[in-house]
């Protein structure tokens, strides 16, 4: 089998010189060697393992070395690509804090052949299942595993497993919901894109548990390489007999087609998704009744996350008991993160439940990106709220998170620093929801937009004191009689944001300043004329010719043209630009 | 483009979709691959050919962002503008552009040549900002950067992102 090889320069990130020497360093000594066909080398963008020198991970063996020099690479590929040995002292001793369920074969195989997944253990638990499994067995394997919905609100999948079971029905089906719509989060589109099999099967597992002969695939538009892999994935399977009828010599039958999104947010909601694959606009409806019972094309349809079915087979193969060693609580199993924003490492990651905050951020993220402190961090996109560094020691669990205010969400976690205002971060999020309320039912409709006038007078300096007790008034509101969990959650940014940085809000409204220097109504720039030498760099970059004056008399701005667009703050090199 | 051609390419992607429960989205998406909107003459022959009222097909064509009614600019401009990006300085990128090209989010310039949009987020968030020409993707995108992307592209033809999505499982 082909050998490859990852590498990454995990200390100084950025500097892709480094990188780029190494690898050709090691492509030559390849191709001395006359290997370059059999090894693939890649440069990639996050190994696993940080501050660590050059990481090199070679596969499949699965050796990890770190802190590895240029002369140690003959050696490499001498004893263990050639020879298949590992190498002692060059071995990886930090011990990732990650630990890989779901993307377990992202990145490891090749997504578009089916063959690395089926060497991976794949197609193995639904043969499992099909070979001396009843489904009342999968059903309790589940339960015993404890894992819960991971699309945000963690409802138990074998308890919505069960309940589209019990409906009793001529046709059913599975939905996979790859509408990944929170802004700043991904994990559904790499796990779509890097493994696209786990997903399939997990659907098969579940159409075989509810009766089901039919699944869809709902996915963005906006992710056309996961659908064209998905696509490929799809056909593959039918080519082996994995899909369609007989599967696996017995009477079961599966199909799936794809459907695709057309960038709507309120289409991650079941209801919504459900209207939206009928080829209708996406509008949420009431519940109950339940999609388990009555769902696509009013038959009982279960639908899950892409998270939640690529854990299925694992589950299946490992066990449920397996399963419920990780994790915490109430919360078992594994949970990818999106880390973002301004930290440092940027990337996807998949930790036990339970892992601390402060450990992802710190210890796998590698703490803020810049000189400036983190603040909080953001959990659950438009649905969740902030978390302040005070309480990054919490442990991450559904319960947890939802006591400091926020939500588990789909997964996205943002980092922000000392330079981040909060009212405007709360704007950004009500701003989304409010474009993308679907506008059916009052409380969202308009109250999201009168929350968002509320906010854009804070920030433009003309907030009163008693909108503060408004907003929370309309939360209310629209948290109790909204129609679906869009407008229900909406208000979160601001009720969490109001909860810890009330002061932030206070000096927007009263002091009429942001502390952050966001709001551009609520700041200044203003030229220090003690620092500043006239070399009239600001004044030739400033967009509203805002900046008068010459090398010989020097330069003022003018406030008045002022955009508040800080390229004069950006440029000066001297310091001698006043933002405050 | 030609009016007997396109009615072809209509008929043939409705021949292809017709028996399918809940089709008009898909269909819609192969329309709008093809040509970079859906024209109103198509959906005046998709409502004859599917037996369907016009005002269905409009009721869904304005409910989804990703369905445009109007032709759009040689050049897709977006800038993403999902959370990651927006802290890393997107809103500063679009100005820029705005600035550069004299248009605001949703325009086209009055060549026809560059359109500026505003796009939810790209799943790229650990590049950010990012924003996309014709569906490239540019990565930690500076301010700077924008005028030499832009002049790069002013004389290139535009490629469409392959027409075929989802078609066939």
């Amino acid at each position: 089998m082909e050998k490859r090889v990852f590498i990454k320069d995990t200390n100084h990130v950025g500097k892709k010189e480094r990188t780029r020497d190494f690898y050709t360093a090691f492509l030559a000594q390849l191709r001395e060697r006359k290997l370059e066909n059999d090894v693939q080398l890649i440069r990639v963008a996050d190994i696993g393992a940080y501050n660590q020198g050059f990481v090199v991970h070679i596969y499949p063996d699965d050796f990890l070395y770190s802190n590895v020099e240029m002369q140690d690479i003959p050696r490499m590929i001498e004893e263990s690509i050639l020879g298949g040995k590992k190498i002692d002292d060059l071995v990886c001793h930090h011990i990732s804090k990650q630990f890989r369920i779901v993307l377990r074969n992202c990145g490891v195989i090749d997504p578009r052949n089916i063959d690395e997944y089926i060497v991976h253990d794949g197609y193995q638990a639904i043969e499992k299942i099909l070979s001396g499994y009843t489904p009342e067995k999968v059903l309790e394997e589940l339960k015993t595993s404890g894992l819960r919905g991971r699309g945000g609100a963690g409802y138990p999948t074998w308890l919505k497993w069960q309940f589209t079971r019990n409906v009793p029905s001529d046709q059913k089906y599975v939905i996979c919901n790859g509408d990944e719509g929170d802004p700043g989060a991904y994990m559904d589109r790499s796990v779509l894109e890097g493994d696209p099999h786990s997903v399939i099967e997990g659907m098969m597992i579940a159409g075989y548990v509810i009766g089901a002969t039919k699944g869809y695939f709902y996915i963005r538009a906006e992710y056309p390489l996961a659908i064209e892999r998905v696509k490929n994935a799809i056909s593959q399977a039918y080519q082996y007999g994995l899909l369609g009828e007989n599967i696996l010599g017995t009477d079961f039958r599966f199909d799936l087609e794809i459907r695709l999104g057309a960038g709507a947010f309120v289409c991650g909601e079941e209801t919504a998704l459900i209207a939206s694959i009928e080829g209708k606009r996406g509008y949420p409806r009431p519940r109950p009744p339940y999609p388990s019972v009555k769902g696509l094309w009013d038959k009982p349809t279960v639908i899950n996350n892409v998270e939640t079915l690529a854990n299925i087979p694992v589950v299946i193969l490992q066990g449920g008991a397996w399963f419920s060693n990780i994790g915490t609580g109430a919360s078992k199993g594994t949970k990818v993160f999106a880390l973002t924003g301004k930290v440092k490492n940027s990337g996807l990651v998949e930790v036990p439940m339970g892992t601390t905050l402060r450990e992802i951020v710190y210890d796998i993220g590698g703490g803020s990106a810049s000189q400036a402190k983190v603040k909080a961090i953001q959990t659950g996109g438009p649905s969740g709220g902030v978390i302040p560094e005070d309480f990054l020691d919490t442990p991450v669990s559904y319960e947890s998170l939802q006591k400091l205010g926020s939500i588990m969400g789909s997964g996205g976690m943002i980092v922000m620093d000392a330079n981040d205002c909060m009212v405007d971060i709360a704007k950004f999020y009500l701003r989304f929801c409010v474009d993308e309320s679907c506008g059916k039912c009052t409380p969202c409709r308009v109250g999201g937009t009168q929350m968002l006038n509320l906010l854009e007078r804070a920030s433009e300096g003309t907030g009163k004191r008693e909108d503060i007790e408004k907003l929370k008034k309309i939360s209310l509101a629209m948290q109790r009689a909204s129609l679906c969990g869009l407008g229900q959650t909406a208000p979160n940014p601001v009720l969490s944001t109001l909860r810890y940085f009330e002061d932030e809000y206070l000096a927007h409204i009263e002091e009429k300043k942001c502390p952050a220097c966001r709001c551009g109504a609520l700041f200044r720039y203003s030229i220090i004329q003690e620092k500043c030498k006239n070399c009239g760099l600001c004044a030739k970059n400033c967009p509203a010719g805002a900046i008068l004056g010459d090398r010989e008399s020097g330069y003022t701005l003018d406030q008045e043209k002022c955009t508040r667009c800080g390229r004069c703050f950006e440029v000066c090199r001297l310091g001698a630009i006043f933002r405050g | 483009m030609e009016t007997a051609e396109l009615k072809e390419t209509v008929q043939n992607i409705v021949n292809e979709w017709k028996d399918r429960e809940g089709n008009l989205i898909m269909i819609l998406h192969q329309i709008q691959n093809r040509y970079g909107y859906v024209p109103r003459e198509v959906s005046l022959q998709l409502s004859e050919l599917l037996d369907i009222p016009l005002a269905r097909i409009y009721e869904v064509l304005t409910f989804y962002h990703y369905f445009k009614i109007v032709k759009p600019g040689k050049h897709r401009v977006s800038v993403c503008m999902g959370t990651a990006c927006y802290l890393n300085g997107a809103p500063g990128l679009l100005n820029e552009l705005e600035h550069l090209l004299g248009v605001s989010a949703g325009e086209t310039t009055q060549d026809g040549l560059f359109q500026v949009e505003v796009v939810r987020c790209l799943g790229c968030c650990g590049l950010a900002p990012v924003m996309t020409v014709d569906g490239k993707i540019f990565s930690s995108v500076q301010k700077d950067d924008i005028a030499k992307i832009l002049s790069d592209y002013s004389h290139k033809e535009p490629i469409f992102s392959s027409g075929d999505t989802g078609s066939q499982a």
